[in-house]
């Protein structure tokens, strides 16, 4: 014990005595929604200790969480790198089935929209194994009503015909493939050229008078002629146009994405289909296409090489 | 308690009376009864504090700040337990504690004999208890109050005048050395 000097004996007792009469008024007292006034005294008092302790205390425990205790972090960075894998398969996945979603959702759509036209939709199950021939093999076949020669398009635009039907399978010859091609013209003008492909991504349109206007970013339609594709589906865009002698070299942007495609409608007949992204050209499609009934008789044959 | 003594320190010359027994406590209750029933009667009498003269008589004349102290939280905390519910503990207890310590101590330094002295100080502690008391009623209780005005004032000088006057008479209750 602190023994305290005589002459300050009668200022400790008076300390004492006000600060024992303070707690008792504290305890009395009683201040609006905040309760007790010692209740508050005490709170108050407390706070800077509680929240450096609070402080405190986080500051060890967040020392020993990162620093020392770490026994399990492998373990859960282990299982976390597992669930990240696990995760971005799901989404990769998930954003497959929203594109083919996406993909048939378009399809159904322009299947709706051509309800009077017979076609079948088709999923593509396989692709040429080499480079030397640019060939699909679609999950339709015979059963389905499928023939040889029959046009292969998407909402976008030509595909290619069928080659080879078998009971549940077909194969398709792509318009970009050596032997491949459409009856064509141009839509602003219509003059009429054979598009065949190169076996390269870009087709090319033959026989077109040097003379011709022929612009770059014109569109190609399917003519008709081939006794194939219905008229006026898009094939593709010019790109690149040379002078020639005495044809022009046309080089063509196929319409429909050859390069990856997934879903196809084949067409059961030869009526008209109109594409309305074609900028009201379709409209003509009808007209045109009952204005030539004899170019419908034509023999299929004639399109396989332009 | 039952003797006269001197204190000397230095040149100066104080000295410590001491009371009948009992005296303190009689004189106290007394002041304390009183305080509480006068004013029923006659309400202007509300302006006097008797226990506040009572403990400043006992803290001069003591002179000694612990007793002086320990005497006037006793009563005033009779004075806060006499005035009703809305008088916490303490109230008055601080106020006369502050006044019984401040009393003693300048009553063991000076002569507070003279009816001068004694109206003078009587006036100066009034003021003092008075600051306690609004210093608590403003810090703690949280109530708005006036520090000083003309009613406290005429108060201070009403209870120094009856104060003085009192003061002789409860001189008679000393103990002759």
């Amino acid at each position: 014990m602190v023994a305290i000097p005589s002459k300050h004996k009668s200022l400790t007792l008076l300390a004492g005595v006000l600060i024992a009469q303070l707690l008792l008024l504290a305890v009395q007292i009683k201040r609006d929604s905040r309760g007790r006034l010692i209740r508050v005294w005490a709170i108050s008092a407390a706070y800077p200790f509680e929240r450096s302790g609070a402080w405190g205390f986080g500051k060890v425990r967040g020392v020993w969480t990162h620093y020392f205790a770490l026994l399990t972090t492998e373990r859960e960075n282990e299982a976390l790198r597992i669930e990240n894998d696990a995760l971005k398969l799901t989404i990769s996945q998930l954003q497959g089935r929203a594109t083919e979603a996406e993909r048939l959702g378009a399809l159904l759509s322009f299947k709706q929209s051509h309800e009077k036209v017979p076609m079948v939709g088709g999923r593509v199950i396989a692709a040429s194994a080499g480079t030397a021939s640019r060939t699909i093999e679609i999950d339709r076949g015979e059963h389905d009503g499928i023939k040889r020669n029959m046009a292969v398009i998407t909402p976008d635009g030509a595909v290619g015909k069928v080659i080879e039907v078998y009971g549940n399978t077909a194969q398709v010859l792509l318009l970009t493939d050596k032997e491949g091609g459409a009856g064509a013209m141009l839509l602003n003008t219509r003059t009429q050229g054979p598009v065949g492909g190169t076996g390269e991504p870009l087709m090319q349109m033959k026989y077109v008078a040097t003379d011709e206007k022929v612009a770059v970013g014109e569109k190609i339609v399917t003519s008709g002629m081939d006794r194939i594709f219905p008229r006026d589906i898009p094939i593709g865009t010019v790109v690149e146009v040379k002078p020639g002698n005495p044809f022009k070299l046309i080089r063509v942007q196929p319409a429909a994405k050859l390069d990856r495609l997934e879903t196809v409608i084949v067409l059961l007949t030869q009526e008209p289909v109109e594409f309305k992204s074609e900028a009201g050209q379709g409209e003509q499609t009808g007209a045109a296409n009952a204005a030539t009934p004899a170019a419908q008789n034509a023999t299929p044959a004639a399109a396989e090489k332009p | 308690m039952n003797e006269t003594y001197e204190l000397r320190g230095g040149e100066t010359h104080i000295e410590v009376h001491k009371f009948f027994p009992g005296a303190v406590v009689l004189v106290a209750a007394a002041a304390l009864v009183f305080q509480a029933m006068a004013p029923v009667y006659f309400p202007k009498l509300s302006i006097l504090d008797l226990p506040l003269l009572v403990t400043i008589y006992f803290g001069l004349s003591r002179r000694n700040p612990s007793t002086g102290l320990l005497l006037g939280m006793v009563i005033g905390l009779a004075q806060d337990a006499l005035s009703g519910p809305t008088v916490p503990l303490g109230f008055y207890g601080i106020g006369k504690t502050v006044i019984g310590y401040l009393a003693s101590s300048i009553g063991a330094r000076l002569d507070t004999e003279h009816p001068a002295a004694r109206f003078a100080l009587i006036f100066s502690f009034f003021v003092v208890h008075q600051a306690v008391l609004v210093l608590v009623r403003r810090l703690l209780l949280a109530q708005p109050e006036a520090w000083f005005n003309l009613h406290l004032a005429i108060a201070a000088g009403v209870n120094a005048l009856l104060g003085t006057v009192l003061f002789l008479g409860m001189d008679r209750l000393r103990r002759s050395s």
